[in-house]
């Protein structure tokens, strides 16, 4: 039972980072979604944001941590063009039917010569790879906030509403990038 | 700056922890930056299709690490997030920004980007 590097360096961008975010994720938005006048004592709101601060700057750099290492560490193997010889761009893929030393996830699918499996990186990959960035940029902007406004968040209901917003709109390109990558790697695993 | 928010008259809870009253300015900035961040990667998403020169000068970034051009869009809305924040927070500070119209053109800004990143609509330039 043993994982390659590259295999390694795929499960902790996508299994170990992707669990810490969705586990900072839910604690972020049930912090916030409960932060109501009324609902929270004094004594509460100073635990419950001193949590909040931790959840969401964990949410933050698991989003950071996990773009990066996905586009600079995991990417690369998946995009090396390794198929080419001669002017057949998929010479090095016949009769594969996971990707090779000679064919590379992303010239396995383009290749299609497992099923019709080009759409994967056409639109899945081409997707995946784009919006997850959004990820970092709107947890960090909500991480911010929350740490800005603090327990004054309790009394603005709309600015608490739009920073829900945010978290929202970071979980959504993370999941696009999640299950895709999903979806992806079980077709054209990286070896 | 002049104070415009009534928090522990909202929330009486918040009276015993005494908080003073902040400016919206940073808040706006970092919700106009996300914004700003994501329409770039969204441009530049785009603009790799349309130019050939402007495909090599984005994959150019990481030199032969073989990220190729996302390498380039990546950097370049990372630092037009961070340096698009910093800028703000200059001059919002200290300043009561209205915070909800910022969000709505940041928003709008963040729905364009997520557009022009769309796979369909990029690739339709290419």
């Amino acid at each position: 039972m043993e994982l390659s590097s590259r295999e390694t360096w795929t499960v902790i961008h996508g299994l170990v980072l992707g669990t810490l975010f969705l586990l900072a994720f839910s604690g972020g938005l049930a912090g916030l979604w409960s932060l109501r006048p009324g609902l929270v004592t004094t004594q509460g709101i100073k635990e419950r944001m001193t949590r909040l601060y931790y959840g969401i700057w964990i949410m933050a750099v698991v989003a950071w941590a996990t773009v990066i290492t996905g586009t600079w560490i995991v990417y690369p193997w998946y995009r090396a063009a390794l198929a080419p010889v001669g002017d057949d761009p998929f010479a090095g893929c016949a009769g594969a039917v996971v990707p090779t030393d000679t064919c590379s996830p992303r010239d396995f699918l383009l290749s299609n010569v497992s099923g019709t499996t080009e759409s994967w990186h056409l639109f899945g990959m081409e997707w995946k790879e784009h919006v997850a960035w959004a990820a970092p940029f709107l947890a960090t902007a909500a991480a911010f906030l929350v740490t800005y406004y603090g327990a004054r968040l309790v009394a603005r209901p709309w600015l608490r509403a739009a920073v829900i917003v945010m978290l929202v709109g970071a979980f959504a390109a993370a999941a696009i990038g999640g299950a895709f990558g999903a979806f992806i790697n079980k077709i054209a695993p990286i070896i | 700056m002049t104070s415009t928010h009534h928090d522990a008259e909202i929330a009486p809870e918040l009276a015993e922890l005494h908080l003073a009253d902040k400016p919206d300015g940073p808040g706006a900035a970092v919700i106009l930056a996300a914004g700003i961040g994501i329409l770039v990667l969204g441009l530049l998403t785009t603009l790799n299709e349309v130019s050939e020169a402007i495909h090599s000068f984005l994959d150019a970034f990481d030199g032969d690490g073989g990220v190729g051009p996302l390498s380039g869009k990546t950097i370049l809305a990372s630092v037009a997030f961070l340096g698009s924040w910093a800028v703000l927070w200059g001059l919002w500070r200290t300043k009561d920004v209205d915070i909800r119209r910022v969000f709505w053109i940041g928003l709008g800004l963040g729905v364009v980007g997520t557009i022009l990143m769309f796979p369909p609509v990029f690739q339709a330039f290419g």
